[in-house]
């Protein structure tokens, strides 16, 4: 196996955008009523792409301190071409998209693929530009992947159409457009300072940049640390997210909680790059102001979510609240703390996907529901809808009273989509057995060993800002788990009588494949959290990568060199 | 020139956030074309200005920076313009569909009320 990964490196490392855009052109030109082989295509496109993804997780594990594969494109040098590079976080991350977006594409074969045109090319299209985010190693590529990864989103996001999507996405553009723009100025300053691109090579001369040019330089990275931070759905810069995900048709939206994902990635990334090498001024500027907005997040996520009447805005909180964990370990920035924030995220983001997905399939027969039983006027009590005190002998049978209510079996349907629902609580609060409470634990024993950040340091006392973090963390917990059995009380064991859902086995399948991997997480959390810890290291100290970029020689022969040349080079 | 590049771009800077964030999606379409004019123009004067420097190598020209501009932000400048464009059209045309849906330009989809 290892051979022929040998093989296809460094092709491997575009293969995550080529794929998804191949099936995109190809998704596009079929005819829209032809409905059967557009899915089937874009489901063998999904699966295609995890299988490159995960051979190129693999390929990244390799030796001690991991490999990095370096794509040259168009055969160019590193300063001077388009890089893409793929280390361990952003192997991880693409297997975590893949599993997504293929999740979204079996899940809206049944039903939501019929809502409107294209669904599929634009599934497609959002996974090429999040695994072009996730890849590439140069801003402005960055950008350009940006950009497909939010046309896209806006498509998906409109998909089905209806005045509360229109509405929601009106807004969602003008934010988006907005802190495109925000971007972009960034780019710019960083680039009339540094002189590059490239991320590594940013990195080499930021040491070079003058000490007149430093202010803009920092302002520069800020205006950027904002496009991407408001991106990451940080506090006060997440007043987007909720109403556009709420909108959003539930395979969109299971998607979408990826797309916070890569505002982070981001952060990290490119923060760590430059604080590797400037630690000085940018640790005074950015550390704090991360690890404060990180908490922000989380504790408006938290309260949020008490106050959430839904289980989609309840969602919404939980991506925000995610979020804001993740921002926060960043910030103090660690390996291992960072190592278990990454399991966290992928741990939160494929809850929070589930989530969608099981609250659509729940609220499904609310609509046979709601309209209110008839009542028989002339009948002695009441026509209220709840129990009446005295009005039937006891819970446990039926109204007349014939049938033990006991003992009779839960539809299946039912009964799975309540185990789903507990599964994704528990994973979401961090309760044990499943992966949230693990990766909660990665972190607190981070936070709460003096020892963790500074092995020299003597002082066995823990910082403030740990125990805010602690304290949040914990606090988070205890909000969902109130905000989960709240609305799972409501939802699964109140109504009696309520029609079942009607569950397509094609549907239920990525919920189950979902409960599958948050067992396997729990099993496997040793080896999958050494992973994450390698990949916050490798992020944390570049050089490895940086060496990897700029040392990367160009293919020897005349047929690769033409062979290599990919679509984004021809922009 | 660098004073009148700076003014043009913070006057139309300007003007783009104050229309963005006006109630009236028209106003809000203008206001975030006139930004993304505003950031080109931005991008482009990164390269440091100059007039008339060519970009490219030329033969009989001295191969120094004395003598040519940045081609890197133009290049940057082409994309994002392809991009802005694209967006603006892609974002004119949900404008349409909330004003068909729901009969109103205002950017609630309704009159606030008074």
């Amino acid at each position: 196996m290892t051979t022929w990964i040998d093989k296809a490196m460094p092709g491997l490392v575009i293969a995550p955008v080529l794929v998804p855009l191949a099936a995109a052109a190809l998704l596009l030109l079929m005819r829209e009523s032809n409905r059967r082989a557009k899915a089937a295509l874009d489901i063998a496109a999904c699966v295609v792409n995890l299988a490159v993804v995960v051979a190129l997780a693999a390929w990244t594990t390799r030796g001690d301190a991991g490999a990095v594969g370096v794509y040259l494109a168009s055969n160019w040098r590193a300063p001077f071409g388009i890089v893409l590079a793929a280390d361990r976080l952003s192997a991880m991350m693409l297997v975590l998209a893949a599993v997504l977006v293929l999740a979204a594409a079996l899940f809206a074969v049944p039903r939501w693929h019929q809502a409107g045109a294209h669904f599929h090319s634009l599934l497609q299209l959002e996974l090429m530009g999040v695994n072009g985010a996730f890849l590439t190693a140069d801003l402005f590529n960055l950008f350009v992947f940006f950009e497909v990864m939010l046309a896209a989103s806006y498509g998906l996001l409109l998909h089905g159409s209806g005045r509360a999507r229109v509405r929601a996405g009106l807004r969602y553009i003008a934010v988006n457009l907005a802190a495109s723009s925000l971007f972009l100025i960034g780019v710019a300053i960083v680039y009339g300072t540094v002189g590059t691109l490239n991320y590594a090579d940013i990195a080499r001369k930021i040491a070079d940049v003058q000490h007149a040019d430093r202010g803009l330089l920092h302002a520069g990275a800020a205006i950027l640390g904002v496009a991407f931070l408001a991106k990451a759905a940080i506090w006060p810069l997440n007043f987007w997210l909720v109403p556009a995900y709420r909108a959003a048709s539930p395979p969109a939206a299971a998607v979408f909680a990826i797309l916070t994902k890569v505002g982070l990635y981001v952060v990290l990334r490119l923060w760590m790059l430059l604080v590797s090498v400037d630690p000085s001024a940018l640790v005074v500027h950015g550390g704090d102001a991360l690890v404060a907005g990180g908490l922000a997040t989380l504790a408006f996520g938290a309260v949020a979510m008490l106050a959430s009447q839904n289980l989609r805005a309840l969602a919404c909180y939980a991506v925000v609240s995610s979020s804001g964990t993740v921002l926060a370990a960043v910030g103090l920035g660690t390996a291992p703390l960072v190592g278990g924030a990454l399991y966290y995220l992928a741990g939160s983001t494929l809850a929070v996907a589930t989530l969608f997905l099981v609250a659509e399939l729940a609220e499904r027969t609310r609509e046979v529901e709601a309209a209110p039983p008839d009542v028989d006027v002339a009948a002695p009590h009441l026509p209220f809808y709840v129990d009446v005190p005295g009005q039937g002998e006891s819970s446990a049978f039926d109204d007349t009273g014939d049938t033990l209510l006991i003992g009779q079996a839960i539809p299946a349907a039912t009964a799975f989509l309540g185990m789903s629902f507990l599964a994704v609580a528990l994973v979401i609060a961090g309760l044990p057995p499943l992966s949230g409470f693990l990766a909660k634990f990665a972190m607190l024993a981070v936070l709460l060993d003096p020892r963790a950040l500074d092995a020299t340091s003597a002082s066995t006392s823990i910082p403030v800002t740990h125990w805010l973090f602690v304290a949040l963390l914990v606090g988070a917990g205890f909000t969902a788990i109130v905000a989960m059995s709240r609305s799972g009380a409501r939802l699964f064991w109140a109504p009696e009588g309520r029609a079942t859902p009607h569950l397509r086995a094609i549907e239920c399948l990525p919920v189950a494949a979902f409960l599958v991997i948050f067992a396997a997480m729990a099993a496997r959390a040793g080896p999958i959290v050494d992973y994450t810890r390698a990949a916050a290291s490798g992020v944390i100290d570049p050089a490895r990568y940086i060496d990897a970029v700029l040392a990367a020689s160009p293919v020897a022969s005349a047929g690769d060199a033409a062979r290599v040349a990919p679509a984004e080079a021809r922009r | 020139m660098e004073v009148v590049v700076a003014l043009a771009i913070g006057v139309i800077g300007g003007s783009g956030v104050y229309l963005l964030l006006r109630p009236r999606t028209f106003e809000v379409i203008m206001g975030l074309a006139l930004i993304s004019y505003a950031v080109n123009l931005f991008i482009f004067s990164m390269g440091s200005l100059a007039l008339g420097d060519e970009p490219i190598v030329k033969p009989g020209v001295a191969a120094d920076l004395a003598h040519y501009t940045d081609p890197i932000p133009q290049a940057l400048v082409l994309t994002a313009i392809v991009i802005g464009f694209a967006m603006t059209a892609l974002f004119l045309v949900v404008l349409l569909a909330s004003r068909g849906l729901t009969g109103s330009d205002h950017v609630d989809g309704a009159e606030p009320d008074r």
